[in-house]
């Protein structure tokens, strides 16, 4: 057997432990690359492999009121978030979790764009859930790979609706306001103001992310927080103080629901005080913020956006109605400017209507008020007497002193949004988009009387009154506390014209327009209440109603507005304003007798100024 | 010498098998403690012990009842493959290969036996003849022993096993003297094959047969039909590829290019490349390495067990464990050099051809220079069909080391 000669054999023994040998040494080769020379991106690798960064969200500021109680707050609350691999995986998963957890119905598509969006790190499933979904998916914890449950800050809002529209609301970042860094520093995923205060101050309130390292394994099942990489806690959000008083808030919120006459009505109240502090800020009818916090379910959602009277519009800046009576004060406060004194008389007396061309322009009240004073006319609200101090002045020369004196503008206040009122700069400026002029010589009348093509918002015009009842200086309202007050516009007003006009208010408390609605009010006399009311036209709706007040008329301390749609005039609202300053001055609630409101409607139907020309139609919500 | 490696690597491979049970992975508890992940080397040691006594018997055993009874045991794992793609099913990672027999309750492989019996069939058949064949046409009966199990499983399939088929076939005709110009042209075509892919690669290839069939000057009409079989296998290869499982094309494509199919076929030949890559010198200490606790390596207890090795040992401990591979072949080799008669000198040499290509290609796929294929890694994978034959075919070589340590102390 030649082949299996020893010496035969031998060789291929040794050539074939070569092959071997030489075998072996590749494989050592592959190795000796892979675990030395490629050493460190294969280590990355396997660390981005199972090591996943969990953002962990900072507590937002709280937003406290003058007192430092809370009008948003945090409490701790359960994220639910997912590791996944892939879009299928992620379905999967999500599929499963709606099993466990039913009526908490998931918006997959936004889950998985949310996944999308950041692929290694966990997908916010769930923003606050329910503790007792968060013990079922504990339970289920091995059937839901790349589960993440975290304690989390929620926002809550403790007065929910009485605060709604002043501190709005906060939500996920959308995709769109990221693209167009709306704010600066979000990430996707992260809780920022939608509406409010939460908005206006969304910078400071929100604070840092944090982030932690979690180990995770194949299936994105969460292992164990990551020992050696260090995790970075999240920096807490600035607290906003504000110059809300929250009792007050809180007593004109719960008044508005209490009063039948309210009850039902869309309108708005807002107290300040004369340099411009927001005490109170409240629109009616309201919705509450805690609903929309991360996410809202459709049935609440249709529910508060299907609503007839539009909860969500807020009505203190957002809505314009004519200035009406209110605005007389303004034309009072630019024929002082002009010569005129608190004595000054028209030339026609009231008979409850003036002639002018071929039209009759009436007074609210049928049966005339004579010849009066400016004092008088104010305390009345005497429309003929405006008509004519109206075509003194001339049409041109009011619309550029209302502007003068801060109308058709945004107040300024620290609130996203506000609308600036309609109000054009001359005669020459009515036109139409056909550029034709809609000037008539009627207009200068309407103007002078607050209606024709004018609207302010509430804010606007309580800015104003509180101007006047300050040094005669308009300042921007603002809510945060320690931001030095901007003086927009100088009414030129000396300290005796301010205070007289403020005497002439009083009267209209006292022996004017607002006197018989307010008989059997507390504190009318103890606090020198002045006010003015008003009643708007507003096309398609009853008139919508108008009070403006401050006290103590000699060195005022509040001034409150209140502007109510279709609610009829101005001395049937009257009263929440005056009990408001009384609960501010006070510092406690006023026994109002809720129940009882007796009102003759007929009788007081004919008390306030009511133009018959009907003013263009603008109330833009 | 031989039992002291074999011992190291046992103790080396259970060492690393307890390791991939030490995950943080989660799961529902299916079946019952023996199967779970933790107590695997422990079924593992129960597998050993019958494999020991496997061993003993085989060592007991005379090669020529052996020899007398080959046929029948070919004969037999043949009929057991061509079972096994009848009533067969699949298992773990390889669910849709048909491998696998049930035996009342027990799972069989009956490959690994095939593997055994095929080596002992190519054994007495070589031995039985004084001269090699000096042909490829005398070649034939050889090349069909081989050919049938290898195409019985590739059919099941199992490529990396067929492999390991073609490994035995070109180890026991190498030891039993057939030229090495007539396997490089046996194995031609197949390279031919893989090089078609790349038209350049191929184009030089075939200048290169050409050179050494000139060189070699084999008989006329065989060189003709070694050059035309190239040629062919260059042309079909787009054919045969376009015909291809999905599975069998995916594993080829990833491993040509593991990171662009990172998350289908690619993912382990990734994963593992990557637990390996992390381990660096000395690895992260045994047990703790974070590919594996965290499931990233994939069939981490059998065919990756590995990159396990890789990453909590690091190059140290692979080094120490591909030297006692090489130990335990240069034993193996040793052995058949002094085997004291053919037939056991060519089982010796087939068994160290069976235990490197399974080495190489499972060490090979887990570094990703060789493709993926389901193929176990002796010692160190779970299993106890594959342990039981390599017991069987470690206990013959025993026997043929008793003998012809018997036989030198005769001759001198």
């Amino acid at each position: 057997m030649s082949v299996f000669a020893s010496w035969e054999v031998a060789r291929r023994a040794a050539a074939s432990q070569w092959i071997v040998l030489g075998a072996f040494c590749a494989l050592g080769g592959a190795f000796f690359k892979a675990q030395i020379v490629d050493n460190e991106s294969n280590r990355r690798s396997s660390d981005k492999n199972h090591l996943r960064n969990v953002s962990l969200e900072p507590p937002r500021g709280d937003i406290l009121d003058r007192h430092d109680s809370v009008i948003a707050g945090n409490y701790t609350g359960y994220s639910i978030r997912l590791l996944a691999t892939s879009v299928d995986s992620l379905r999967a998963v999500l599929g499963r979790l709606d099993a466990l957890v039913p009526g908490d119905t998931v918006d997959a598509e936004t889950i998985v764009r949310r996944w999308q969006a950041a692929r290694y790190q966990p997908a916010l499933v769930y923003a606050s859930a329910s503790f007792s979904a968060v013990s079922t998916l504990e339970e289920h914890r091995v059937s839901i790979p790349g589960l993440v449950i975290q304690r989390e800050p929620r926002r809550r809002y403790p007065d929910s609706n009485a605060v709604a529209h002043l501190v709005g609301y906060v939500g996920e970042v959308g995709p769109d306001a990221l693209q167009r860094n709306l704010f600066p520093g979000a990430q996707s995923g992260e809780i920022v103001g939608k509406q409010g205060l939460e908005l206006e101050y969304d910078s400071l309130l929100r604070g840092h992310r944090g982030i932690r390292f979690v180990e995770v394994d194949v299936k994105q099942r969460m292992i164990r927080d990551a020992p050696s990489t260090a995790s970075l806690p999240p920096t807490a959000g600035k607290i906003v103080r504000t110059t809300i008083d929250l009792n007050l808030q809180r007593f004109v919120d719960s008044m508005w629901r209490a009063e039948p006459y309210l009850t039902n009505k869309r309108g708005a109240i807002v107290a300040m005080t004369p340099d411009g502090q927001i005490l109170a800020y409240a629109s009616f009818p309201s919705y509450n913020p805690n609903d929309f916090i991360g996410r809202i379910d459709q049935d609440t959602w249709d529910a508060v956006n299907n609503d007839p009277n539009k909860p969500l519009i807020n009505r203190v800046i957002r809505a314009a109605y004519p200035p009406a009576s209110p605005f007389k004060l303004a034309i009072a406060a630019m024929a002082l400017r002009r010569g005129y004194t608190m004595d000054s008389r028209m030339r026609d007396p009231c008979t409850g209507s003036y002639q002018y061309g071929n039209r009759q322009y009436k007074c609210w009240q049928a049966k005339g008020h004579g010849l009066l004073t400016l004092r008088e006319a104010i305390a009345k609200s005497c429309d003929v007497f405006f008509y004519q101090l109206g075509q003194q002045l001339g049409a041109d020369s009011i619309l550029a002193a209302a502007h003068d004196l801060g109308f058709g503008e945004r107040s300024g206040v620290d609130l996203d949004n506000e609308h600036a009122g309609t109000l054009l700069s001359s005669a020459k400026a009515y036109v139409n988009s056909k550029g034709v002029s809609t000037w008539g010589n009627g207009e200068v009348l309407n103007l002078a009387i607050g209606q024709g093509h004018h609207t302010e918002t509430l804010m606007n015009m309580v800015s104003f009154y509180a101007a006047l009842a300050g040094d005669g200086i308009k300042r921007t309202p603002r809510i945060i506390q320690g931001r030095a007050p901007i003086q927009t516009h100088d009414f030129k007003l000396t300290p005796n014209q301010l205070k007289d006009l403020r005497l002439a208010m009083e009267d209209v408390v006292n022996q004017g327009t607002a006197t018989g609605n307010l008989a059997g009010e507390v504190g009318l006399k103890e606090y020198h209440i002045a006010g003015k009311t008003g009643s708007a036209q507003v096309t398609g709706q009853e008139q919508m109603g108008w009070f403006i007040a401050f006290a103590p008329a000699d060195a005022p301390k509040i001034v409150v507005g209140i502007a109510v749609e279709e609610g009829i005039h101005g001395a049937l609202v009257a009263k929440y304003p005056v009990r408001t300053i009384v609960r501010f001055l006070t510092g406690k609630s006023v026994k109002a007798d809720f129940g009882t409101v007796t009102e003759d409607l007929q009788h007081t139907a004919s008390d306030t100024g009511a133009p018959v020309v009907t003013p263009p139609a603008v109330k833009r919500p | 010498m031989l039992l002291l490696v074999v011992l190291l690597l046992t103790a080396f491979g259970l060492l690393i098998l307890y390791s991939t049970g030490q995950t943080d992975l989660v799961g529902r508890i299916r079946g019952s403690w023996l199967a779970q992940p933790q107590w695997l080397w422990v079924k593992q040691l129960i597998y050993l012990v019958i494999g020991i006594g496997l061993a003993a018997a085989m060592y007991r055993m005379s090669f020529r009842l052996l020899e007398w009874a080959t046929p029948w045991l070919y004969g037999l794992s043949l009929a057991m493959l061509a079972l096994t793609l009848v009533i067969g099913h699949g298992a773990g990672a390889a669910k849709s290969e048909k491998s696998w027999i049930g035996f009342g309750g027990v799972n069989v492989q009956p490959v690994e036996f095939a593997k055994l019996a095929t080596i002992l069939m190519l054994a007495r058949w070589f031995a039985a003849r004084r001269e090699p064949p000096l042909t490829l046409r005398g070649l034939l009966q050889p090349i069909m022993i081989a050919l049938i199990p290898a195409l019985l499983v590739l059919k099941q399939p199992d490529l990396g096993s067929a492999i390991v088929f073609a490994g035995i076939l070109f180890g026991v005709m190498y030891w039993a003297a057939v030229p090495v110009s007539l396997l490089v042209f046996l194995a031609s075509p197949v390279l031919s094959l893989v090089l078609s892919f790349s038209t350049a690669a191929w184009s030089i290839w075939m200048v290169i047969l050409f050179l050494l069939l000139l060189y070699w000057r084999p008989f006329f009409l065989e060189g003709i039909a070694v050059y035309l079989a190239n040629s062919a296998m260059g042309v079909l290869a787009l054919v045969v590829w376009a015909r291809m499982q999905e599975h069998v094309r995916s594993r080829i494509i990833s491993f040509l290019n593991p990171s662009a199919y990172s998350q289908a076929g690619g993912f382990q030949a990734v994963e593992s490349r990557v637990a390996i890559g992390s381990g660096g010198w000395f690895g992260t200490g045994l047990t703790l390495g974070p590919q594996k606790r965290s499931g990233y390596i994939p069939e981490r207890a059998t065919d990756f067990i590995f990159a396990v090795v890789g990453e909590e040992l690091g190059l140290l401990g692979v080094l120490v464990a591909l030297g006692l591979f090489v130990a335990l072949l240069f034993a193996l080799v040793r052995i058949a050099r002094q085997a004291s008669d053919p037939y056991a000198s060519l089982i010796v040499f087939g068994v160290a051809s069976l235990v490197f290509t399974h080495v190489f290609e499972n060490v090979g796929m887990t570094i990703s220079i060789m493709p993926i294929t389901g193929i176990p890694l002796p010692f160190f994978s779970a299993g106890g069909s594959f342990l039981m034959a390599l017991a069987i075919g470690l206990g013959m070589s025993f026997r043929a080391a008793e003998e012809g340590r018997a036989a030198s102390y005769v001759e001198s």
